[in-house]
């Protein structure tokens, strides 16, 4: 489907399948670019879809889980007896009843399943009760008593490097001094600024739940909305004492996912009060405990100092980067290279001086969240950007212009560009996208001054004549894969039999579409419409997790080639019968056609009763870490957008209210459009609410108000109208299908565009996100 | 338990006095589901048809307590008492309004329930039914500043506000454009006939704050016979006058010296009520 039919498709009101549907007629059914239903759509509209909380099993007992109310506390004494007393609880575990590794964790194992001496962040897991009800489950929990001494917990993550280590490990997680050219070069202008990132949380729609049923064989099931089993398993079985088969995960239906889902704070207690019960056990976080329970986008603080020459080239970049990663490691070093290697962004940089720190403190954990590490400095660099051309008193798109990054430039750490890097194109076509109308144009599709929405909602306080119009753009990036020499490899099955297909492959979907894509690649190949996905276990090979469009790379990728060779299978024979080479074949709707008609059968008929299989993988190349000054080959591909924001701001009250995002995305090709399109939407509205409202409040380390009233996320009159103004499809020859990773980058980018935006309409220099309404004040 | 009049509720609460009663729940049951409360027993309020809607009484109307927010947000409502229509229509979204009640509002008194400011404004009294039989009159204020309060088994029965004929507005200032929490929210409600204008300030205090000098000070500059408009400056300096009374300055130390600043948050809040008191002014009197 081409970008342009994307283009003509108004934001507002239309149903996604309109894309599609209303702009091009002749467009496929099935197959690679058609805008194939998720299978499990209607399931889910009509909510009889199940997800991990609508689990049962016979005879379940019900697990709660007792979490520190401190930040930081020595565990003087932990008494079970009260809560073991109670009757109808079956099991009361701490960290005295974990029979293997004492400690877990992703990259460094630093996290204890259960406290064991000190607490180290607010809801930090104690010990787990098994009852026959959830409420004598949640009230033994509460019965147990635990003396804490209080100890002065490290919140600022600036003090963390003098501080009293928190963690044996130290509280410095990882440090990148990154040094790309020559770092005595000053350029003619500088401009400085300090910017500052709240706590997005993931916020689940979902909160986390499972189920864990023992094995005979001593073994356990998890059954849990994983989005990486087998990491999952092989960590669990490790803390369990299991070796790995004996664990088993089963991928549940997953209720929303911006971050790892149901890792180990969900499996374990599960895992461990269902052996040690007997019984299968049951866990349904409320929405406190998801708050308290999962990891958060790192808050990280930003002092950039750019130079420049006089025509606005840049000459320097120079960036200190301090993520708080809260009290353990989880990704955090991930999070940092992305931040370190991006800190200059989209743009051409001759000299950089980047240093990075991730640093333990007390607040709540920092993990995987969509664009982590690289939305955080993209809000700083553009920031800068604006700044320089405010200096400069130039257009702030002719200064981005002068210094985007193409396919062959280098990034600071020496890795030259190899995909396609559209970035002057995507901009360009931000610019050039019709504004949307002012109620005072008078003209076509305007709104009237009654159905103006007014910043402050329909029944708010806004005022026409205190509102001021902004106008930002902001360009930013993102790495596919993980990098730094993290092997990326995928195995998928593919089984035709008869009419019918099947892909067995351990890819989560969370909801980014791989099922979907699955079908469709299948569908591609082998001209079989008929496609099942099989739900996702831990018996199946590993697919790793699902982040930064891997699943769409590495698992389609390995999906295609199985297909290949079953492709390969199917055809070898009548090819041989015929005398021609497989390659003269066609198969299209279950039909099998020679180049030159003679030979046409169906799939069905040439299967001849047979069944048949194949398994694949797919590897992309290697990646190596980034040196002591940051240097290296780190990332496999990236990925771009360009985003322009218009905003209202009422600049007496200073709410914002977010009118139109006009994205244009580097997207490789374009495998689903009906799925890209909400993929997109749905990170620009993230990306809107962490611009503008989400961010977890902690005081001195303590969690204030784990609800959805106090977090406010969009709502439907928060989320703007997105409009599309440009898919670049110019395919990335070493990924599979040539696709690009499209969740991720507008997470990244909303938010420096909202900001540039409002500071725009203000001219204040909003440098702190989400904005706050204090920020957004002008005098009128 | 699910009484069908007031008096069998009263009767309910009387016969299991740990019970506790339940109209729309959007606050009650939330903390049920929560685990933070774990009554006994409740007494839904729900049938009671009685409290569900109003009548007129020597120039108020008596507004059942049991009346919905959906259903104040209504043309035929906000015709009568426009202000409380508006911060009915503002408090929340459909699931809300649909569910939470008027009296379940007052009782709550959350320091951001929206009807509160406007009730304040309109000097409405309450009443409540108990025990005894006969209704007991308190003015909302009153039970909102704990001068006076429900006794063990009352319920709170309606809600006795003046008709007064004239422009009415409230205003409320959220962190978002969807459905939100006042950061700040002003009541403003002309009287033309005892030519007063009463002004509340919901969200800034644990209750709503009437800033009754400011009130005075603005009703002596209507020209109430005639247009009642008046200059940008004046509304500006009302504004300021609201927010200045509601959101004072720190007293100076007692030894001299400076006064202590207040916080940048603090100073945001008495912007927002300084704007949002001269914009309902200024729409009350256009």
């Amino acid at each position: 489907m081409s970008s342009d039919a994307v283009t003509a498709t108004p934001a507002q009101g239309v149903p996604l399948t309109g894309t599609a549907a209303g702009q091009e007629p002749e467009q496929a059914r099935h197959g690679l670019g058609a805008s194939l239903q998720p299978a499990d759509a209607l399931a889910k509209v009509q909510g009889t879809f199940p997800y991990a909380a609508d689990l049962w099993a016979e005879g379940l007992l019900w697990a709660a889980v007792l979490r520190s109310p401190h930040p930081h506390a020595r565990i003087v004494s932990v008494d079970t007896a009260p809560a073991a007393e109670m009757p109808g609880v079956r099991a009361v575990i701490t960290h005295e009843d974990v029979p293997g590794d004492a400690t877990h964790g992703r990259r460094v194992a630093d996290r204890p399943a259960f406290a064991r001496d000190t607490v180290r962040h607010h809801g930090e897991p104690i010990a787990a009760v098994a009852a026959d009800h959830p409420d004598t489950a949640r009230l033994a929990a509460a019965a147990i008593a635990v003396e804490y001494e209080v100890l002065e917990p490290v919140t600022d993550p600036e003090k963390a490097f003098e501080a009293e280590p928190i963690h044996p490990d130290g509280n410095l997680i990882r440090h990148i001094p990154l040094r790309y050219g020559d770092e005595s070069v000053t350029g003619e202008v500088v401009v400085e600024g300090l910017y500052r990132i709240g706590r997005q949380d993931p916020a689940p729609i979902g909160a986390e739940a499972g189920l864990a049923v023992p094995r005979t064989d001593g073994g356990v099931e998890i059954y849990t909305a994983s989005t990486d089993p087998h990491t999952d398993r092989d960590l669990a079985a490790a803390c369990f004492g299991l070796r790995p088969e004996q664990v088993k995960v089963v991928v549940t239906g997953v209720p929303g996912a911006m971050a790892d889902r149901e890792d180990l704070s969900v499996q374990l207690p599960l895992g461990l009060l269902a052996m040690r019960t007997g019984c299968p056990v049951k866990l349904a976080a409320g929405r406190e405990e998801s708050f308290l329970g999962h990891a958060h986008r790192h808050p990280t603080l930003l002092r950039y100092r750019h130079h420049a020459d006089s025509d606005g080239r840049l000459v320097k970049v120079e960036a200190q980067i301090l993520l708080d990663a809260g009290a353990y490691a989880d990704d955090s070093a991930d999070a940092l290279a992305a931040a370190v290697s991006f800190a200059a962004g989209p743009y051409v940089v001759p000299h950089a001086a980047i240093d990075g720190w991730a640093v333990r403190t007390n607040n709540p954990p920092s993990g995987h969240v969509r664009g982590e590490g690289a939305m955080q400095v993209c809000a700083a660099y553009e920031g800068q950007m604006d700044k320089l051309a405010a200096r400069l008193g130039m257009d702030p798109v002719e200064l981005r212009t002068r210094n985007v990054m193409a396919t062959g430039d280098l990034l600071p750490t020496g890795q030259t560009v190899t995909c396609p890097a559209p970035v002057a194109e995507l901009l360009r076509a931000v610019r050039q996208a019709p504004l949307p109308p002012l109620p005072a144009d008078g003209a076509d599709g305007a709104p009237g001054p009654e159905e103006w929405l007014l910043p402050g909602g329909p029944e708010g306080a806004g005022d026409p004549g205190a509102v001021r119009r902004g106008i930002g753009f902001a360009l930013g990036m993102v790495h596919m894969l993980g990098a730094e020499g993290a092997d990326e490899v995928s195995t998928a099955t593919v089984k035709v039999d008869g009419p019918v297909a099947t892909v067995m492959c351990a890819a989560v979907e969370t909801g980014q579409g791989f099922s979907t894509l699955a079908r469709q690649i299948v569908q591609e190949v082998l001209g079989v419409e008929e496609v099942h996905v099989v739900a996702v276990d831990t018996d199946q090979p590993p697919a790793g997790p699902g982040a930064r469009g891997r699943h769409t790379w590495v698992s389609g990728g390995a999906v295609e080639r199985a297909a290949k060779m079953v492709r390969t299978q199917l055809l070898q024979p009548l090819a041989a019968k015929f005398g021609m080479s497989t390659e003269l074949l066609t198969i299209a709707d279950g039909k099998i056609t020679s180049y030159d008609g003679v030979l046409s059968t169906t799939v069905a008929e040439a299967l001849e009763g047979k069944e048949l299989w194949a398994t694949a993988q797919c590897r992309p190349h290697p990646t190596e870490p980034l040196d002591d000054t940051g240097q290296g080959d780190a990332f496999v591909s990236l990925a771009f957008a360009a985003i322009r924001a218009v905003v209202d701001v009422d600049v007496e009250l200073g709410t914002v209210r977010v009118v139109e995002m006009a994205v244009a995305q580097d997207v490789g090709r374009v495998l689903n459009p009906q799925q890209l399109r909400a993929r997109i939407e749905a990170g620009v509205t993230q990306g809107v609410g962490a611009a503008l409202t989400e961010h977890l409040r902690v005081s001195r380390g303590v969690v204030r108000h784990p609800d959805l009233t106090a977090y406010p996320l969009p709502t439907a009159l928060d989320a703007p109208d997105i409009r599309i103004v440009e898919l670049v499809e110019e395919r990335d020859v070493v990924a599979p299908f040539g696709a690009k990773s499209v969740s991720a980058v507008p997470v990244v980018v909303s938010p420096a565009a909202v900001a540039a935006a409002v500071r725009a309409a203000t001219g204040r220099p909003v440098n702190r996100l989400p904005i706050r309404p204090q920020a957004a004040v002008a005098s009128p | 338990m699910l009484p069908a009049t007031l008096d069998e509720a009263v009767a309910a609460l009387a016969a299991t006095p740990a019970a506790v009663p339940v109209a729309g729940g959007t606050d009650l049951m939330s903390g049920v589901n929560s685990g933070l409360l774990r009554p006994a027993a409740l007494v839904g309020l729900g049938r009671i048809s009685e409290i569900r809607g109003w009548e007129y009484q020597d120039g108020h109307a008596l507004l059942g307590a049991g009346l919905t927010h959906a259903r104040m947000g209504r043309p035929d409502f906000a015709a009568l008492i426009p202000a409380l229509a508006a911060a009915a229509r503002a408090a929340g979204p459909p699931q809300i309004r649909n569910a939470g009640t008027l009296g379940g509002n007052i009782v709550t008194a959350a320091p951001t329930g929206d009807s509160l400011p406007v009730l304040a404004a309109l000097e409405a009294t309450v009443l409540i039914a108990g025990p005894g039989g006969a209704l007991r009159e308190v003015p909302v204020s009153h039970l909102l500043a704990g001068m006076e309060m429900l006794r063990p088994g009352e319920i709170v029965g309606y809600v006795r506000v003046p008709l007064l004929h004239a422009p009415q507005t409230f205003l409320k200032a959220t962190g978002r454009t969807g459905p939100g929490r006042a950061l700040a929210s002003v009541a403003v409600v002309l009287d033309p006939v005892r030519r007063g204008v009463r002004c509340a300030v919901g969200a800034v205090a644990p209750m709503p704050l009437r800033p009754v000098e400011a009130e005075q000070w603005v009703a002596s500059l209507i020209d109430w016979d005639g247009r009642r408009a008046l200059a940008p400056e004046v509304l500006a300096a009302f504004g300021d006058y609201v927010a200045m009374a509601c959101i004072p300055d720190p007293p100076a130390p007692e030894g001299g010296g400076e006064a202590p600043v207040l916080p940048p948050a603090a100073l945001h809040v008495r912007r927002t009520v300084a704007t949002l008191a001269r914009r309902g002014l200024g729409r009350a009197l256009a």
